[in-house]
């Protein structure tokens, strides 16, 4: 069933951001120290356990695969609901220790990257990994 | 009937929301496609038509929240939200393997300090060339060049100013809204076309909206990658700037 991926997903997102909540306390921080990412990692063994033993049938898949096809008009919506005015209203300083942060991150992305490698080659170069509703180009 | 219709789109706004968002879905692949030729992709030109329309709401409510305060499109804050974007972003998960995390993963933590650093000396730089001198100023709105969300907790922290708070969450709106707007310009020069660039740049840029909306500006499938770094950078800003990096700055200052 749909809702089961779904459930999936949800429980996946639910007990990450717990672990990243508790991460936070135990660092003292008042924040939730990557529960997003735990509950990324969380989902690739969940799913990749259920699908080795054959127990993700289709329809709990595309309960998973709607909310990864929802993500860009997601994000599209998250753009327009930002803070653009008050950024730009906010004075010179605060445009350029914007800008600069962005332009050394930038930057420095091939300097860490090093030299190409197997695992730094282009996503085009091997087949696609399965993306269903994405990537149309 | 106007009012009648204005009240049932208020009623009904995340269901308005699906519909906006669509229309503009349909409406930048259309310029994609016929007016640049594919070159800006379809996603792109929807993240920059959000943020123009974000702007223009902004201008015209006054509010905090873009778009989403013109209580036509309010359903825009939920659909945007937090909570919806991170349900997405784990999704897009889905389908990964991990042993390409795993062979980047030490890379990324690298990363991870590195951003983190390189975001707090810009801001820390631009702030003592605006003149300021004192050390709680100084990295609160260098903290606000990590994240717009490290400035105003670390501004709380050290008892920081309500003007250079603001100041500071306005930095970090800079950053992720430019990130957004230029990772998709220079992603081809950056080398960002692969799961090992796109964790290395997750780690470095860390502000999670800006990271987001850059990559799927630049290619959906990197997402999953920028993401799972990025998730970690505004508690690891939270944890040093207001501890470590305010020890630093103080010894200048």
């Amino acid at each position: 069933m749909v809702i089961y991926g779904v459930a999936l997903l949800a429980g996946c997102m639910l007990v990450g951001l717990i672990i990243g909540d508790v991460l936070g306390q135990l660092l003292g921080i008042d924040a939730n120290l990557g529960g997003v990412g735990i509950a990324m990692l969380l989902l690739i063994f969940v799913t990749g356990y259920l699908k080795t033993h054959d127990h993700l049938p289709e329809s709990t898949e595309s309960g998973i695969n709607f909310w990864n096809a929802m993500y860009i008009p997601i994000v599209v919506a998250m753009a327009a609901s930002q803070n653009v005015a008050a950024a730009f209203s906010g004075g010179m300083v605060a445009i350029l220790a914007g800008a600069l942060a962005v332009a050394l991150g930038l930057a420095m992305v091939p300097l860490l990257t090093g030299k190409r490698v197997e695992d730094a080659a282009p996503l085009d170069t091997r087949p696609a990994p399965p993306v269903q509703g994405r990537a149309q180009h | 009937m106007n009012d009648s219709i204005m009240s049932l789109l208020d009623k009904y706004h995340l269901i308005a929301a699906f519909a906006v968002i669509g229309l503009t879905m349909f409406v930048s692949h259309w310029m994609s496609k016929h007016l640049t030729a594919n070159r800006l992709h379809g996603s792109a030109i929807a993240i920059l038509i959000g943020l123009a329309l974000a702007y223009f709401g902004g201008i015209y409510t006054g509010g905090d929240h873009g778009l989403a305060d013109v209580s036509l499109f309010t359903g825009l804050g939920l659909m945007g939200g937090g909570m919806l974007r991170d349900l997405a972003i784990i999704a897009t998960a889905y389908g990964v393997r991990f042993t390409e995390i795993k062979k980047a993963g030490m890379r990324g933590l690298v990363a991870l300090f590195a951003g983190v650093l390189v975001s707090f000396l810009a801001g820390a730089v631009v702030a003592v060339g605006f003149g300021y001198t004192s050390a709680v100023d100084i990295t609160t709105i260098a903290a606000g060049a990590v994240t717009y969300i490290v400035g105003p907790v670390t501004g709380a922290t050290l008892g920081a100013s309500s003007e250079v708070v603001a100041l500071s969450i306005a930095a970090g709106l800079v950053k992720s809204i430019l990130t957004m707007i230029a990772t998709p310009m220079v992603a081809r020069m950056i080398g960002l076309d692969n799961p090992r660039s796109a964790m290395i740049f997750g780690g470095l840029i860390g502000t999670t909206s800006g990271v987001a909306a850059g990559l799927a500006a630049t290619d959906a499938r990197l997402v999953p990658y920028g993401a799972m770094t990025a998730t970690f950078y505004t508690g690891l800003g939270i944890l040093l700037a207001p501890t470590v990096l305010f020890l630093g700055v103080r010894l200048f200052f």
